[in-house]
């Protein structure tokens, strides 16, 4: 055992090295737990929430004014488990500050006394606490947040303050207070949750409400879980593709440091050979040396993992619409154990060499000529014009094929995901912006305040261009159970920037387009005509893009009764010279209203998905810029004899810098040029996906992102990225003193 | 009298211009060398070595031979005293001034050679010129002419790996003659090669120091040190024992 200690301890002499695999397993440990908990995030994250939550399979709401709270209580009979009654309400608040007026949320107000008290619906407080007296209110997070603190201006002039975020997965409030606080806001219900033995079907559910009676407003959680569906699909194949590139650079930083600390070790395994280490010995002492730095790697990279993971699964858990998961213990020990047994399944087979090979031969290791590997690269490299120093670092990685292909991977990977990092970010902006296009591609917006038709008014308004009408509608079609959402137009909408998809712009009654949802639901294709009541055959002539889920119908105002749009806003285009402002104050003194047209900038989703983006795309780049030091840390221990000799007839610290960055440059190089077009590929195949997840079709503008520069540029990321990487062991070289590194074997 | 005392009087005809030489190539000056504060490998060692001359250090091992050519070299700095070659203060440099300087100033052949195995003889021999930024014309033609000239011009393209150890060491010596350094340093230069080729490589010292280079070598072996050598230094345990 003292022979096999003696081996070890040449790890604690390598202190540097011994640091650097630490924190090389201890990074891609961390990208293991935060890519596993990424996975298991994405895997039915409402089923899982919903578990977590025993959520409510019927929400039922009685009409206080027609059911007592015993007549509510009584019906839990009908289900297997319930909770209830609570006292509900609804209000309209505004937040205290904002300009007087309507338009304040409505919210659905519960009376509970507590988040998590009840058998069902355990509700998930995301900040502050839970509402304890009168004046407190508890909202539900949802794309428009209120933060804690705000105070809610009410109706009747009351106020509410907000003293903290929750999360119900069955959706059974909007806003929750204490029970008495609900009375007192003026109770209109009784809300009554059930989970059922039964509750997989429509057909069960709808039987369920039946039982209920015709009083009972229900909701039923195959609804919520319908919705959840179409948000959760548009983003498992982003957070899928992250966690896996995650687990395979996870995987090959650590079984090349693994492969590498072996390899290092061989030169003392001669000597313990020579002097009696049995090959049983020399296996046992090559694991032991692998597997003790790669251990403290492990542990120190769950302990960040599961610090990284809370606010990770707050962002994902925000952006599925669910509660956060809590750190799975089951992750933290899938990535130690994973890690354990890469570690020896790539320690073995080195470890099988080094007890196999001769003692003279081990002995040799560093005093032997080398094996003559990339001599060709060496000959050529020293026949280019480059400096020398630069020649001698592009040649070097070629003498091991293997390392220089871990380094290879590791950049290719990391350049991967930062291609399709970016790739998704531009491609988020381009969808906003397309969905957006018809509401900015006009210079000033036009709105009805009253019964007057502004038609006249526009276009008799000096400095007026191109413009437009546009009304919104419900238009009857048949097959479809509700009334499809339309969009009426009057006049030329053609330049409104809609994108289309397939076919065109309608240019004449009888034509219509409709987005990809609409197309899905009917079963419809371009060409076909779509009847309903209220309105003539349409022609479908094109397919448009409108970022929607839902059915939407366009056409022109003369495709329809007239009527049927109450109220026009109108786009203007400004003919050239015009100014906005002045068109607009002339517009206001004719008592019309009209504002400049402009995007609303980043919706909360994107700037959700941005940070989630860039929080795994560095993690990812930081995994494999560090899974490059360590082995151009291998490397220039491996030749640092080499480097004194280069020292010795006058290189410079400087030189040796470059020449130890230059031995990255061609992996970097080649990295990039493979990393980029899989990243390329990657983003090709989840962007649709995603989108297909949320039942709509992508136009190609906003797939295809990637300009050549842009390509170009990240190509030479890859290198960029293995240069940082070469960064610090370059320093250490450069530090090497000449003496010191002539007498290292 | 002895070969080697005849090899040594040889030697002394042929250094005959150095013993005449009055300007001081390299001057050490109360030089100690301390390693982690343990006990002194030079200790307030003083030695003054002419142009042209050819110095051979002698002495056990540890006696502090490698660490006085190494402070020589830049490879290393006094813990005290100075080191002077060719008038600059080479305990004074930094690590990238001491570099520039040895690219000007040293040669350096060691023992075990030091040749870069994935190189070919050419390459090895070009280094310190293409490190040095020397046009590649003109290198490459000085390149060829040290490799004729030391008779191994017919391994140019071969890797060190093939070659004997006399030959390799003539790729060293090509090596570090490369850049025309005035000062040659040579550390046990014959300590890793068989008799014959020992005595080859001492043959080329020989004729390099007839050329009028100036040597400095370190060695154990008496009839190197007494064929090529003007002057021969004893160091024991740091200090000179004897001249």
């Amino acid at each position: 055992m003292s022979a096999i200690r003696t081996v070890v301890r040449g790890a604690q002499r390598r202190r540097v090295s011994t640091i650097v695999i630490i924190m090389a397993t201890a990074m891609a440990v961390t990208a293991t737990v935060l890519a596993g908990l990424l996975l298991a995030a994405s895997s039915a994250p409402f089923a899982n929430a919903f578990a977590q939550q025993h959520g409510a399979h019927l929400t039922a709401i009685f009409d206080a004014a027609k059911t007592t709270k015993d007549q509510a209580a009584a019906t839990a009979g009908q289900a297997e488990q319930t909770a209830g009654p609570y006292p509900v309400t609804t209000v309209t608040a505004t937040p205290q500050g904002a300009p007087p007026g309507p338009g304040g949320p409505q919210l659905k107000v519960v009376g509970r006394a507590d988040p998590g008290g009840d058998a069902i619906d355990k509700v998930t407080l995301l900040a502050g606490r839970w509402a304890r007296a009168a004046g407190e209110i508890v909202v539900a997070r949802g794309d428009v947040r209120i933060p804690t603190g705000i105070v809610l201006r009410l109706e009747d002039g009351s106020t509410l303050t907000v003293v903290g975020e929750a999360r119900s997965i069955s959706q059974t409030a909007q806003a929750w207070v204490t029970p008495d606080q609900a009375v007192a806001l003026g109770q209109t219900g009784w809300q009554m949750l059930y989970r059922y033995a039964d509750a997989s079907s429509e057909t069960a559910m709808t039987a369920h409400e039946a039982a209920l009676g015709a009083g009972a407003q229900t909701q039923s959680w195959l609804d919520v879980r319908n919705d959840a569906a179409h948000r959760t699909q548009l983003f498992v194949p982003l957070l899928s593709a992250f966690g896996l590139i995650g687990l395979a650079l996870a995987a090959l930083v650590i079984g090349n440091v693994t492969a590498g600390t072996v390899a290092s070790a061989t030169r003392r395994i001669g000597v313990m050979k020579a002097l009696g280490l049995t090959p049983a010995q020399v296996v046992r002492a090559c694991l032991v040396q692998a597997l003790i730095p790669g251990l403290i790697g492990a542990v120190l990279g769950i302990v960040a993992g599961d610090l990284l993971a809370i606010p990770l699964t707050a962002d994902v858990a925000d952006l599925f619409g669910t509660v956060p998961m809590s750190v799975t213990p089951w992750v933290d020990a899938a990535a130690i154990v994973a890690a354990i047994l890469l570690i020896a399944a790539t320690a073995a087979p080195a470890a099988w060499r080094a007890a196999r090979l001769r003692t003279v031969d081990a002995l040799a290791v560093g005093r032997a000529p080398h094996s003559g590997r990339g001599r060709v690269a060496a000959r050529l490299a020293a026949r280019t014009r480059l400096p020398r120093p630069v020649s001698l670092g592009l040649a070097q990685p070629f003498t091991r094929p293997a390392r220089l292909l871990a380094i290879l991977l590791t950049v290719g990977l990391g350049t991967a995901a930062a291609t399709f990092a970016i790739g998704l970010a531009s491609s988020l902006r381009e969808i906003q912006a397309a969905a957006e296009k018809p509401d900015t591609s006009a210079d000033v917006l036009v709105m009805p305040m009253d019964d007057r038709d502004l038609r006249p008014i526009v276009a008799a308004t000096p400095g007026t261009g191109r413009y437009y009408g546009r009304g919104p509608a419900d238009i009857a079609v048949d097959g479809l159970r509700e009334p499809a959402r339309g969009t009426i137009t009057s006049g030329d909408a053609r330049w409104a920037g809609y994108e289309m998809l397939d076919g065109q712009w309608y240019t004449g009654p009888g034509e219509a387009v409709v987005n990809t949802a609409f197309l899905t639901a009917t079963g419809k294709k371009i060409g076909d005509t779509v009847t309903g009541a209220g309105h003539e055959p349409l022609t479908l002539v094109g397919e448009v893009f409108d970022g929607s889920a839902n059915n939407h119908l366009y056409t022109d105002q003369a495709s329809v009764p007239a009527g049927v749009v109450r109220g026009f806003e109108w786009y203007v285009e400004l003919t050239p010279g015009t100014g906005r402002d002045t068109y607009i104050a002339a517009l206001r003194s004719q008592n019309v209203a009209a504002e400049a047209t402009g995007s609303e900038g980043l919706d909360g989703t994107l700037i959700l998905l941005d940070s989630l983006t860039a929080l795994l795309t560095a993690l990812l780049v930081s995994v494999a810029a560090l899974g490059v030091l360590n082995a151009v840390v291998l490397d220039s221990r491996d030749r640092v004899h080499d480097i004194g000799v280069h020292k010795s007839v006058g290189m410079t610290p400087r030189q040796t810098a470059v020449m130890v960055i230059a031995s990255v440059g061609v992996p970097g190089l080649l990295g990039g040029v493979l990393g980029v077009p899989a990243g390329y590929l990657l983003h090709r195949w989840a962007v649709p996906a995603m989108a297909h997840g949320a039942g709509i079709r992508l136009p190609q503008s906003t797939i295809e992102v990637y300009g050549a520069i842009l390509l170009a540029a990240l190509t030479l990321a890859g290198l960029v990225l293995a240069a940082g990487g070469a960064l610090l062991p370059a320093g250490w070289a450069a530090r090497t003193r000449t003496a010191v590194a002539l007498r290292t074997e | 009298m002895t070969p080697a005392a005849k090899g040594a009087l040889a030697a002394d005809a042929r250094c005959g211009r150095a013993s005449l030489a009055s300007l001081t190539m390299i001057d050490v000056a109360d030089v100690s060398r301390r390693y982690d504060g343990g006990q002194a490998a030079l200790d307030h060692l003083s030695l003054h070595v002419a142009e042209g001359e050819c110095l051979a250090l002698l002495g056990p091992s540890g006696s502090g031979k490698s660490t006085l050519l190494n402070l020589i070299a830049g490879l290393d700095r006094p813990t005290e005293g100075t080191v002077t070659v060719g008038g600059t203060r080479v305990d004074r440099l930094s690590e990238a001034a001491a570099a520039r300087y040895r690219r000007a100033t040293i040669g350096l052949v060691f023992q075990f050679f030091n040749l870069i195995d994935d190189l070919t003889v050419t390459d090895n021999v070009l280094l310190p010129a293409q490190i040095a930024g020397r046009p590649a014309t003109q290198s490459r033609r000085r390149a060829a002419e040290l490799l004729e000239t030391l008779g191994i011009d017919r391994h140019a393209g071969a890797y060190p790996g093939r070659l004997s150890g006399g030959e390799r060491q003539r790729v060293a010596v090509a090596r570090a003659l490369m850049n025309r350094p005035p000062l040659l340093l040579a550390d046990e230069p014959t300590g890793a090669l068989d008799t014959a080729s020992g005595a080859e490589v001492r043959k080329l010292l020989v004729d390099l120091h007839a050329d009028g280079q100036t040597i400095v070598l370190v060695t154990h072996d008496e009839v190197l040190a007494a064929t090529v050598a003007t002057r021969t230094v004893r160091l024991v345990d740091g200090q000179v024992a004897g001249a």
